[in-house]
């Protein structure tokens, strides 16, 4: 039961980011070409979601707990650094080369689109590099206190 | 370049059903909407029960498309004004950025700032600043 409520709620954000032109990246990279082309629509798509999720996480996050579940999981750090702010510049850059982010390729690859593929591919890949990079620092980390 | 008209109106709706959606799972099941960490979690899962609310949300997503096509007659537009090359070094600096930054367009920008997050504040303001640098060098410097 609870599965499919969760297969809804994915289907209602297929939905919305094939309406709202998130997956169309000449639409994604005209927002940010302020200097030429500019398309002010996306503004009003991170508007809208906001508009929405705002208001509606309050009224939730109010409640002892979700329907199903014993609690709301919540990013427990608050810490700003470095790998915070870099590693979303970082993604920012690579946002701007390729004009996929990960939410709105993921459900368009039913459209079968070869690009759609090669971003999703390529942006797996990704992913298991820094975590690779991650864990290889962490484990030099911890040798050099050992020793 | 492809030019693109102004759809003010597509983006709200497609806008407000994203957070419809975000709304709705943190209701039900208290998670954040965040593609990236989904994903992730998808492939390397902590339990079978985590494993398979990660394989629903996702099957619903690539579901979207296909009740669009239906209702529309085809699917969502999907222009490339870049090469495959830069598609795929795009798609791998994406992955590693939002593995670093814990989160993506989804997760800081629409979550993390719905619930004024200061974190999810600062990483939405880095990734524009990255995405904007990035058009204006290859477009208005390499005239890409």
């Amino acid at each position: 039961m609870q599965l499919i409520f969760i297969y809804v709620i994915g289907l209602i954000f297929g939905l919305g980011i094939s309406i709202s032109g998130m997956a169309n990246p000449a639409k994604v990279l005209n927002f940010f070409d302020f200097a030429g082309i500019w398309d002010p629509s996306l503004i009003f798509v991170m508007g809208a979601a906001i508009m929405v999720t705002a208001p509606g996480y309050f009224l939730v996050l109010k409640r002892p707990k979700p329907v199903f579940g014993n609690g709301f999981t919540l990013p427990g750090t608050k810490l700003i650094d470095r790998r915070l702010i870099g590693g979303s510049f970082t993604f920012g850059l690579g946002w701007g080369l390729a004009g996929f982010c990960p939410g709105a390729s993921l459900p368009v690859i039913s459209t079968g689109n070869p690009d759609v593929l090669i971003f999703t591919v390529s942006f797996i890949v990704g992913i298991f590099i820094a975590r690779f990079m991650i864990q290889r620092s962490a484990q030099q980390r911890d040798a050099a206190s050992a020793s | 370049m492809i030019e693109t008209e102004f759809t003010p109106l597509a983006a709200s709706f497609g806008g407000a059903l994203i957070g419809l959606a975000s709304v709705l799972l943190m209701w039900v099941r208290g998670n954040v909407l965040g593609a990236t960490g989904i994903l992730t979690g998808f492939m390397q899962p902590s339990s079978s029960a985590d494993w398979a609310w990660r394989a629903a949300i996702l099957a619903g997503m690539v579901t979207g498309p296909l009740v669009y096509l239906f209702i529309v007659g085809e699917f969502p537009a999907i222009q490339v004004p870049v090469s495959t090359l830069s598609m795929i070094i795009g798609g791998v600096i994406v992955g590693i950025g939002v593995t670093y930054g814990s989160g993506c367009t989804s997760g800081h920008g629409v979550c993390g700032m719905s619930r004024l997050s200061p974190r999810s504040f600062v990483a939405t303001l880095s990734f524009m600043a990255g995405i904007t640098v990035m058009v204006f060098v290859t477009r208005h410097i390499f005239g890409l």
